[in-house]
């Protein structure tokens, strides 16, 4: 009698959740998996043909997505590199003695708030006709030109945004960083003389390698499964030059209406986030250990 | 020496947030104005692009559509979660552990390799038992809960483990409380610091998600603002002074918000990410 009524509270406090997450995330990606090995448009009047592997088998030779591939990766290594320097230089300003940190650590973070779909287009209107306006108006058009029209600037572009997205973002976690760093050991390196980039460089930064694991990997995974700014900012263009792995696999999908293929590529997707995320998973942890 | 670190660091950070002034000033502006000078202040500040900008966009309608949809989906994963998180916590058997696991390891799922799918079960359970998922409110919602809960549970499990003592718990059940005002009574009040977290994130979330909306959702008068702004986006592209209002109407919102919750944002924020 015990039994049954823990296994029912059980069942009250589970199970609502358990049904709603079932419905949402296991079923459709299992049902992932079974539509990849299926070459299908769609519409559900037509047929869906089993092809087996051959989806996948079609990737490599696939230029669309090679392409899209070799600019994601592209794009995410830029963006990992620019995010992280900026976030750490805004940690290191804001963790001052200075009074307006508060306000500065608010105004920095303040545009990972707004959201992706919508700082794109605030910067659109930048790259595109403000930048021509500054340039026309200052003759300095060798920086302000429409950015967008150039598939190597419209690259940068985003790198730009997204920089701008996320690098208040990891500031936040590298102030808990900065903050951690026992105060015994600065004073210590004051004492004896250490200028302030020799403490930053022998002491801040390889303290920091906690925070940096963390901030590297965070950085890589929104990095490399971008999709709103991609679609506000170029909207993978010009022509497809800046379409990334979310906004291809979308295009696939619902844009050519290639359901299976474009499914086979997400379930690709899954697997290189997924490893991405495991191998973080695996660092971290191993540092933790050993510290 | 001093006042000019002072001054430098909060003019930087404001450098910082120009694009924001951009889009505001630009608001304001006529064509010929802001073709004249993108950074200068507006010579008269008319409201005109504005009025505009909410009659296109349906601003009030889309903004009732996500403030509805993110209160209570944030609310059915608060509940939910923290429920579903303490029991797991509490029962230690394999059961517990493999569903914690499965919520922790779907994390890993980008919401690309879903989408299709997806919306192919939801269509099919529309269809089949009639249950309205698709093109709903309530199908949104649902899904939303579906798809942020299993960070929530994650973090409310942790800190169930690390910081809610069982002793009080047991007192309460041989005073005679059933598991569910034990845990309302006694273990939710305790939650809170973690609670706020979720809150943060999932408001964050939710509010600014455009992907899943726009697959879910076709009806105009459903749209949230992210899809309200995409299509009056895709119409005003060359009238910027009337998107720029627009940009910046979907703008205030999130501010409001920033500067009522500021230090749980940046609380919530860091210890979502770390963990």
């Amino acid at each position: 009698m015990a039994n049954r009524m823990t296994k029912g509270w059980y069942l009250f406090f589970t199970l609502p959740l358990l049904i709603i997450f079932v419905t949402v995330v296991i079923i459709p990606f299992l049902m992932g998996i079974y539509y990849s090995f299926f070459d299908w448009d769609g519409i559900r009047a037509n047929p869906m043909v089993f092809v087996g592997l051959e989806n996948y088998g079609q990737l490599l030779g696939d230029t669309r997505f090679i392409d899209s591939a070799w600019v994601t990766v592209k794009f995410t290594i830029l963006a990992v590199i620019t995010v992280n320097i900026i976030g750490v230089a805004f940690a290191l300003l804001v963790t001052t003695s200075l009074r307006t940190v508060n306000a500065a650590r608010a105004m920095l973070f303040m545009p990972n708030l707004i959201g992706g779909l919508i700082l794109g287009y605030i910067w659109q209107f930048i790259f595109s006709d403000a930048f021509k306006i500054i340039g026309e108006a200052t003759g300095f058009d060798s920086v302000f030109f429409n950015w967008l029209l150039d598939p190597d600037y419209a690259l940068y572009a985003l790198v730009f945004v997204f920089t701008w997205q996320m690098a208040g973002y990891m500031m936040i976690i590298y102030i808990t960083g900065i903050q951690g760093i026992s105060n015994d050991i600065i004073e210590a390196s004051v004492i004896d003389g250490a200028g302030y980039w020799q403490r930053l460089r022998k002491i801040i930064l390889p303290l920091l390698m906690p925070s940096f694991t963390i901030c590297l990997f965070l950085t890589l995974s929104f990095g490399f499964k971008i999709y709103d700014v991609n679609l506000s900012l170029t909207g993978g263009g010009p022509v497809n030059k800046t379409e990334l792995f979310a906004l291809h696999i979308y295009n696939e999908i619902f844009g050519y209406g290639n359901y299976g293929f474009g499914q086979a590529k997400a379930v690709v997707f899954f697997v290189i986030v997924a490893a991405v995320t495991l191998t973080q998973v695996y660092i971290t942890k191993k540092r933790e250990v050993e510290m | 020496m001093r006042y000019i670190k002072e001054i430098a660091l909060f003019l930087g950070a404001l450098l910082f947030l120009s694009p924001v002034y951009i889009m505001v000033v630009n608001s304001f502006k006529n064509r010929q104005e802001l073709y004249e000078n993108v950074m200068a202040l507006p010579q008269e500040f008319s409201f005109q692009y504005y009025v505009g900008a909410m009659e296109k966009m349906d601003f009030l309608n889309a903004l009732t559509n996500s403030l509805i949809i993110t209160i209570t989906a944030t609310v059915f994963v608060v509940i939910l979660s923290s429920m579903t998180a303490w029991m797991l916590a509490r029962s230690n058997n394999w059961v517990s552990k493999i569903i914690f696991m499965t919520f922790i390891a779907t994390m890993l799922i980008p919401f690309q390799t879903l989408m299709m799918p997806l919306v192919q079960f939801m269509s099919t359970i529309s269809n089949t038992l009639g249950i309205p998922m698709i093109n709903t409110r309530g199908g949104l919602i649902y899904m939303h809960v579906g798809f942020n809960s299993g960070m929530a549970v994650f973090l409310y499990h942790g800190f169930v483990r690390a910081t809610i003592p069982t002793s009080l718990e047991e007192a309460a059940l041989i005073d005679g409380a059933n598991r569910f005002t034990q845990f309302w009574r006694i273990v939710f009040p305790m939650l809170k610091p973690i609670t706020v977290t979720v809150i943060i994130l999932n408001v964050i979330q939710i509010w600014n998600d455009f992907l899943l909306p726009s697959l879910v959702l076709s009806d105009t008068a459903l749209r949230t603002i992210p899809l309200s702004t995409f299509y009056f986006f895709g119409e005003f592209t060359i009238q910027w002074n009337m998107a720029m209002a627009g940009l910046t109407l979907t703008v205030i919102p999130v501010i409001i918000f920033y500067l009522f919750a500021q230090k749980h944002i940046i609380k919530g924020i860091g210890e979502g990410a770390v963990k």
